[in-house]
């Protein structure tokens, strides 16, 4: 599903940074620097942390595979992994665009309070845990707990959904075009409304998916958990 | 009442003594009233606080003090350090404390943010550093903070880079002492525009936050978590992890390999801003059974020193924090005791305490908002009662106390510096407070345990 990834910061990128000579603490202290500018990530190598905590409007070309947290709390920049990311992409990301051409492990933009991030190939467990406005557009599947107490921001998920989808949700928005295999507790398909396919459409073409909006179901909070009642008690 | 054949049983007629009433030791009149609003509401009990039950603590140590065989330092004249510097491992600018008393987390939306301030202006006079809680920083209490340390919660309620930025420290919690394993919890009461805003939630509904973190399980991946913060803040800041007290060895010893700076040991009397009743009170250990294994744990690790203990969980006074110290400790937090010196349980607030269906010193429905202290309230009106230079005034005041107290125990132990003070400075009262502290019973070489 790598189809809907744009190549976006390579084509400009004039700056090298290569991780073969350089520590991961330099290479993040040049991007956390830079007022704006292009970047080219060498030799990632599965490192943890890279271009994490930037702030400035420049853009990162991560050419491998990044480790735990890349891109995590991200601000106004726009960082493109070319391969998978390990746990936490773009952990807490607050604004900018973090993009993944491969798959991408737990966590993928947990606690996210805004921004965007794009996954062309599937995300594990607990994907968007969390969530807190962040629009997260995953091209393939994702794992179960995905969106668990997700605050708000949408989820967007062109392929299949894990086990207790949106459990203990409140006010995010779920997009699943494929199989949802279990919905969490107190979350529920909700009617797509013509507002939602608006929405849907902007998020697909921000991310660069090819996909029909009408394909998708939506789901979100029954909101029955909002006050502890007893009668509700076998739910939690 | 002649036929004393129909007289009930234990009511013997003609004037027998009767025997007095007796009620249950374990069928109390509490336990009993408690099973009456189980059964009348469906819902467990929910307070602040920490454990109000009897535990083993510092009151059954007590200090030797000097005489022929080691002499006292001068009250008054000889001198007798307190400062503690936190976070010097690994952080380019650690922490340098002027007392080792630092006040614990507590979140604006559990606190009034004049309670906030109240806590800053105390801890600024006193040299001391201040806490954030669940919910995120505030821009009032990083002004009146100069030192404030910034927690990274399971929640990430308000977690931002740019506060984590301007930290002085940072603080990821993994648990704390009133409920090892438990969540957060904020009731509608208390989620008002401010705070929903501020943890991005809808208006007056019950917050019940995660416990586990988001995006890191087990201390490998902590581990990496810490080098993420570091690489953010640009390994300027201390980074400290806190945990409540339940097996303070190993918990300790995993914080230490995932990179901690200090460690944060939270004995079961901590207080919370809410939790259930039942987690208060069953799950965790007192401070006084946490404090030697965590020591152990870094002395094994050769990091006693290098990587600091901050301990809590019912420190009242100089004494406590005398105790804690020789116990191996490199500072203390105190948050209910903070609370009490800014004006909470006050009795001048007695008859709203009683409207309230409590006493003063009683009183721990904090999460339902209306504190008469306007403390642990969001209610502007309540919130508007204190009066947070004065408030700060009383903790600063307080913090001084609890210093010159520590200081006098010291010189009376002979130590020019608090942290000389050690295990062989202590006895124990009890059997138990003997076994937990790992000093002998008065009057006996027997650690129980250890010795014999």
């Amino acid at each position: 599903m790598s189809d809907g990834i744009t190549a976006t910061a390579e084509a400009q990128a004039n700056t090298a940074l290569d991780l073969t000579t350089l520590s991961v603490r330099e290479a993040n202290r040049a991007l956390q620097s830079a007022k704006g500018g292009a970047f080219r990530l060498l030799n990632p190598g599965g490192k943890h942390a890279l271009a994490c905590g930037l702030s400035q409007p420049v853009s990162v070309s991560i050419e491998g595979h990044a480790g735990y947290y890349c891109a995590g709390m991200n601000q106004r920049a726009e960082v493109t992994v070319h391969g998978n990311a390990g746990t936490g992409l773009a952990e807490n990301i607050m604004s900018g665009t973090v993009r993944v051409t491969g798959d991408a492990s737990q966590s993928a933009g947990a606690t996210g309070h805004g921004g965007l991030v794009v996954i062309a190939g599937n995300a594990s467990a607990r994907c968007g845990i969390s969530m807190k406005g962040v629009d997260i557009v995953v091209g393939g599947d994702v794992g179960h707990m995905s969106a668990f107490m997700a605050q708000a921001g949408n989820l967007v998920v062109l392929g299949d959904a894990g086990p207790d989808l949106g459990d203990s949700i409140y006010e995010a928005r779920l997009f699943v075009r494929g199989a949802v295999a279990r919905l969490g507790t107190d979350c529920v398909e909700k009617e797509m409304r013509a507002e939602h396919l608006d929405l849907l459409r902007d998020l697909l073409a921000r991310a660069g998916m090819q996909a029909d909006p009408a394909e998708f179901r939506r789901y979100g909070s029954a909101r029955r958990l909002y006050h502890f009642k007893v009668d509700n008690a076998g739910a939690y | 009442m002649n036929d004393q054949s129909n007289a009930p049983r234990g009511e013997p007629g003609n004037g027998a003594p009767r025997t007095t009433p007796v009620k249950s030791a374990i069928f109390d009149d509490y336990t009993l009233s408690e099973i009456r609003r189980a059964a009348a509401t469906g819902l467990y009990d929910i307070r602040g606080g920490g454990a109000k039950r009897a535990l083993p603590h510092f009151d059954d140590l007590l200090f030797l003090g000097a005489s022929v065989s080691r002499y006292p330092l001068e009250g008054y004249r000889e001198a007798c350090g307190t400062d503690v510097t936190i976070g010097a491992r690994h952080a380019e600018t650690p922490l340098h404390l002027k007392t080792p008393i630092t006040i614990a987390g507590m979140s604006f939306g559990s606190l009034s943010a004049q309670a906030k301030e109240a806590l800053g202006r105390g801890a600024n006079a006193a040299g001391t550093s201040t806490t954030t809680g669940d919910g995120g920083m505030t821009p009032e209490e990083r002004e009146h903070s100069n030192l404030l340390v910034y927690q990274l919660l399971p929640s990430r309620y308000g977690m931002n880079p740019d506060d984590l930025r301007k930290a002085d420290a940072i603080e990821v919690v993994v648990g704390q002492g009133a409920k090892p394993g438990g969540g957060g919890m904020l009731l509608g009461q208390k989620i008002g525009a401010r705070v929903a805003e501020m943890r991005t939630l809808p208006e007056g509904i019950d917050q019940r936050s995660a416990c586990r973190h988001p995006d890191w399980t087990g201390p490998d991946d902590l581990e990496i978590k810490i080098g993420e913060l570091r690489e953010i803040t640009g390994w300027r800041v201390p980074i400290y992890i806190k945990v409540g007290a339940s097996r303070p060895y190993y918990d300790v010893a995993l914080a230490v390999k995932a990179g901690a700076d200090a460690v944060v040991l939270d004995g079961m009397q901590g207080g919370t801003a809410a939790t259930q009743t039942v987690f208060i009170e069953h799950v965790g250990i007192p401070i006084l059974a946490a404090i030697r294994p965590a020591v152990q744990a870094l002395k094994d690790l050769g990091m006693h020193r290098q990587v600091q203990l901050i301990v809590s969980g019912g420190i009242r006074n100089g004494a406590d924090v005398a105790k804690a110290l020789a116990l191996g400790a490199d500072a203390v937090s105190i948050g209910t005791a903070a609370l009490v010196a800014l004006g909470d349980n006050d009795p001048r607030w007695e008859d709203e305490y009683r409207r309230l269906g409590t006493t003063a010193g009683a009183y721990d429905d904090w999460h339902e908002g209306a504190d008469p202290a306007g403390i642990t309230t969001q209610d502007p009106a309540l919130a508007a009662r204190l009066d947070p230079v004065a408030a700060g005034r009383r903790l600063a005041n307080y913090l001084a106390v609890m210093t010159l107290e520590l200081q006098t125990i010291a010189r009376a132990c002979g130590k020019s510096h608090v942290h000389n003070l050690e295990p062989e400075d202590l006895v124990a009262l009890t059997v138990e407070s003997a076994a937990m502290a790992g000093v002998p019973l008065a009057g006996t070489d027997w650690i129980p345990g250890r010795t014999g």
